[in-house]
C-alpha cells in the first residue's frame, strides 16, 4: 500500500484528489439543479416534496449521499490545506505586478471558502432542518399515499427574504468563477489535455460554469417574484 | 532614454531586503541586462556597490538570466529571455520594477541572485538516458515519427531558467519537470528509465519545497521558450502510469 499513499501524498496525487472530488460534485450539481427545477412547478410543491422523500428514503441514493458528504469535506479540507501549503511556497509576491493567468484561477482557495460557507448557510436552512428537526409541517402525498415533510414551504418561506435571495445570488457567482476554472482544470489534472480534446473541454466547462448557476440562482429569484411554471 | 529603476537590494540570504531607487541614461538599442551594466559601471565609478544579477550568454539560450520586471519574469514581451529583451520596449521616464526570482525552493544569494541547484537536482535525479558503450549507432537507424520528434523537441527547448516557478503563484516546479520528462521520455532512447524516471523526478520536485500546481497557466505565459501546458497534463499520466503499474 504504500505506492497508493506515496500517490497520494505527492504533488500530483494531491491534484488527482482535487480533481476527482471535484468533478464528483460537478456532476452533484447538475443532478441537484434538475431535481430543484421542481421548485419552479405550479403544484404547491407536491412534485418537490415528493422528490425529497425519495431523495431522503432511497437507500442507493442514501450511501451516494454520504460519498458526497465525504466529496465535500475532503475536496474542501485538501483544498484549504494547499492553498496555505502553497502561499507558504510562494513566499514573498511581487511589488512590480500581478501575476499571469485568470483570476479565478488565482483565487480558488477563496472562493471554495465562500462556496463551503454558502454551503454550511444553505444545508443549515434546508437540510439540517428537514433531517433533524421537526420545524416542517407534514403532508399528504397522493402518490406515496402517506404524509411527507413540506420542504417546499420552507423553501417558499426563505426566497421571501430578499436578503436571503441576495445571498443566493452571490453565492451562485462565486460558484460560477470557481467552476470557470475547476471544471477543465480537473480534466488537465487527470492528464486528459490535447490538441483534439482541451478546446471542447474548455468550452463545456464555460458552458458549466454559467448555465449550472443561473439554473439555481432562477429558482429563489423566481420564487421571491411569484412566478412558477 | 531616462529611467528610474526601483531595484530589491539584498545582502545574503538571510538578510532582509529592499528596494533601492537608481537612475540610469540608457539607449534604445541596448539589451536590457546591458541597460543594468551601464548602472553598475556608474555605481563602480561611484564607489559604490553595483547591483548583483545572473547572466551569461546573453543569447537566450543558457537560461542564467533571471529578472522579474515589472513584476513579470523575463520582462513584458512574449517569448522571450530578459537578455535579449531590448530597451525599445520601454518609454524615456519609465519607472522600472525589478526583483529576484520569488519561490521559497529559488533562496536569493544576492540582489536579483537566486540559487537555483534544485532544478540541478531535479535533473540528476532522473533526467538521464542510458547508452550502450562502444561504437556510437547510427542515428537513423532508430525511426522516429516527426510528430513525435516535434513535441520531444519542443519540450527540449526548456532552458531550465526558473520562471514558471517565478511566474507561479504556488511557486510550483511541474512545467520544468514536465518538460524535461517528456522531452526524454518521447523518444525510443528515454523508453528504458520511463517509469521510474518520472516518479524520481516528481518525487525530488516535491524534496526540494517546490508548490503544489492549480493549473493556473502563468507559467507557460511567461516561459521564454513558450513550453506548453500539455506538458504538465502528460507528466500527469505518466505519474499515474508509473505509479499504479509499477511492482
Amino acid at each position: 500500500m504504500k505506492w497508493l499513499t506515496s500517490l497520494l501524498t505527492s504533488s500530483i496525487g494531491r491534484k488527482l484528489i482535487m480533481a476527482l472530488t471535484g468533478l464528483f460534485l460537478c456532476s452533484f450539481l447538475v443532478i441537484h439543479l434538475i431535481g430543484n427545477l421542481q421548485l419552479l412547478v405550479d403544484d404547491g410543491g407536491v412534485a418537490f416534496n415528493d422528490y425529497a422523500y425519495f431523495m431522503t428514503h432511497f437507500l442507493p441514493i442514501k450511501i451516494v449521499s454520504y460519498g458526497l458528504y465525504a466529496g465535500i469535506i475532503l475536496h474542501s479540507i485538501m483544498g484549504i490545506a494547499l492553498w496555505l501549503q502553497n502561499r507558504k511556497k510562494k513566499g514573498v509576491g511581487y511589488k512590480g505586478g500581478k501575476a499571469q493567468g485568470s483570476w479565478a484561477s488565482k483565487n480558488m482557495g477563496l472562493l471554495g471558502t465562500l462556496i463551503l460557507a454558502f454551503i454550511f448557510i444553505h444545508m443549515g436552512d434546508f437540510w439540517f432542518k428537514m433531517k433533524f428537526t421537526d420545524t416542517l409541517k407534514m403532508v399528504s402525498s397522493e402518490a406515496l399515499g402517506h404524509d411527507v415533510k413540506d420542504l417546499y414551504k420552507r423553501v417558499s418561506i426563505a426566497f421571501e427574504n430578499p436578503l436571503i435571495v441576495i445571498a443566493y445570488v452571490i453565492g451562485q457567482l462565486v460558484l460560477a468563477f470557481h467552476l470557470w476554472h475547476g471544471f477543465a482544470s480537473g480534466f488537465v489534472t487527470l492528464g486528459i489535455n490535447n490538441k483534439k480534446y482541451t478546446p471542447i473541454i474548455e468550452t463545456i466547462g464555460r458552458v458549466f460554469a454559467i448555465v449550472v448557476p443561473v439554473g439555481f440562482v432562477i429558482i429563489p429569484i423566481l420564487h421571491y417574484l411569484g412566478i412558477s411554471f | 532614454m531616462k529611467l528610474k529603476l526601483k531595484i530589491w537590494k539584498q545582502k545574503n540570504q538571510t538578510a532582509e531586503g529592499k528596494f533601492h531607487d537608481y537612475n540610469v541614461e540608457a539607449d534604445e538599442h541596448m539589451s536590457f541586462l546591458e541597460m543594468l551594466d551601464v548602472l553598475n559601471e556608474g555605481l563602480l565609478e561611484n564607489q559604490q556597490e553595483p547591483v548583483a544579477f545572473d547572466h551569461d550568454c546573453r543569447e537566450g539560450i543558457c537560461g542564467t538570466c533571471s529578472l522579474v520586471i515589472n513584476g513579470r519574469p523575463h520582462g513584458p514581451m512574449q517569448g522571450t529571455t530578459a537578455c535579449q529583451l531590448h530597451m525599445r520596449h520601454f518609454k524615456d521616464g519609465d519607472t522600472i520594477t525589478i526583483e529576484p526570482w520569488r519561490a521559497n525552493a529559488f533562496p536569493i544569494v544576492k540582489d536579483l541572485v537566486t540559487d537555483r541547484s534544485a532544478f540541478d537536482r531535479i535533473i540528476q535525479s532522473g533526467g538521464f538516458v542510458s547508452v550502450n558503450t562502444g561504437q556510437a549507432m547510427d542515428g537513423n537507424a532508430i525511426p522516429i515519427e516527426k510528430d513525435v520528434a516535434g513535441e520531444a523537441f519542443e519540450a527540449a527547448t526548456c532552458i531550465g531558467c526558473g520562471a514558471c516557478v517565478a511566474a507561479c503563484p504556488n511557486g510550483s516546479a511541474m512545467l520544468f519537470t514536465s518538460a524535461k520528462i517528456n522531452h526524454l521520455d518521447l523518444l525510443p532512447q528515454g523508453k528504458v528509465e520511463s517509469s521510474k524516471r518520472v516518479v524520481k523526478m516528481v518525487e525530488k520536485m516535491d524534496e526540494e519545497g517546490f508548490g503544489n500546481c492549480s493549473n493556473v497557466g502563468a507559467c507557460h505565459v511567461e516561459c521564454p521558450k513558450e513550453i506548453k501546458l500539455e506538458n504538465i497534463a502528460r507528466m500527469n499520466r505518466k505519474y499515474f502510469a508509473a505509479k499504479l503499474s509499477a511492482k
